[in-house]
């Protein structure tokens, strides 16, 4: 059974860093589309991540991508091109009930066009709203692709206007909140990434912070962060 | 695929490729590669053959290729070519 302690995340339009992603051995490498790549590289993007998909030996770690969402104009083109590689999942930033319900569709749309059965690829939704947040429980029920979701405290802090902090008081309301909800539903929850890629001794009270709030794993943004997330998370 | 003008996609970047595509008046697919001289005699033909299927597979027809690689690899070829094609298309 595949392991759901760390999810990398690696901006889809650099070659060198889809290519020395996987020695960092991520149990989850995010090919992300979205917020790690500039509006005028969207299209570029998307073919390279399509092309690295199928050639790259990406075999000991589950490859998902994160689409931009429907709203941006850029997410249906990307589950068209996406879906022929078959990632295990697609994550959907700005996840909304409501979204979740068009990308089903769309999705199953891609799906039976590449001649994959239906439901193969699964939906992380990214939790970066306050309405997302106090939706918990039936955006996780929106579709049975969902099998984890993701808490993204930068996209919360941006719309609250919050300052973050290295300790994470802020957040501790969302946090619990998202991580009791997973539960709930029997989910994996993976944390906000922690932000300052050379601090290890904080990134490591982070992890304990988060899985004593109930997460299942932790979001990193530099491959030299998922050992110690591997050492918290076990 | 018509090539209606000059379009680039990549970059010249470590393991990037900067791709420029532009129409070709005298008709064809033609390719040009610029690269390191060892990677020319040892992978030269092998990328040019990339490039070309890659600009075939897309159906597109009378068009200069002009590829400034900097270490890539086939499906950085393959993708950058793609997208550049997309984009001297519109």
């Amino acid at each position: 059974m595949s392991k759901n302690r760390s999810m990398l995340i690696i901006p889809g339009n650099s070659p060198k860093g889809l290519q020395n992603a996987p020695v960092f051995y991520p149990d989850l490498l995010v090919l992300d589309l979205a917020d790690g790549v500039p509006f005028e590289d969207k299209d570029s993007a998307r073919l390279l991540v399509k092309e690295a998909i199928g050639f790259m030996d990406y075999e000991n770690t589950q490859v998902v991508v994160r689409i931009n969402s429907l709203q941006s104009g850029f997410g249906a083109k990307d589950i068209e091109v996406i879906t022929p590689v078959q990632p295990v999942a697609f994550v959907i930033p700005q996840g909304s009930v409501e979204q979740l319900q068009d990308i089903e569709i769309l999705l199953t749309e891609s799906e039976k066009k590449a001649g994959l059965k239906e439901g193969s690829i699964g939906l992380i939704p990214v939790v970066d709203t306050v309405k997302a947040l106090e939706q918990m429980s039936s955006l996780l029920n929106t579709s049975p692709r969902i099998k984890s979701a993701f808490f993204n405290a930068e996209g919360l802090a941006q719309e609250l206007g919050i300052i973050r902090s290295k300790e994470g008081d802020e957040i501790l309301y969302a946090r619990s909140k998202f991580a009791m909800a997973c539960r709930v539903a029997g989910m994996n929850s993976f944390d906000t990434s922690f932000i300052d890629s050379n601090d290890y001794e904080g990134l490591e009270k982070d992890c304990f912070k988060a899985r004593n709030l109930g997460f299942t794993g932790k979001a990193a943004i530099d491959g030299r962060q998922i050992d110690t997330i591997h050492k918290i998370f076990v | 695929m018509k090539i209606n003008k000059t379009a680039q996609a990549g970059a010249l970047e470590s393991s990037d490729v900067l791709v420029t595509v532009e129409p070709n008046p005298d008709g064809g697919i033609k390719v040009e590669l610029e690269t390191k001289r060892v990677i020319q005699k040892q992978f030269g033909k092998q990328i040019e053959k990339v490039i070309l299927e890659t600009a075939q597979q897309s159906g597109a027809e009378d068009v200069l290729i002009k590829a400034q690689d900097k270490g890539a690899l086939d499906y950085t070829f393959r993708a950058r070519v793609q997208a550049a094609l997309q984009r001297a298309s519109l």
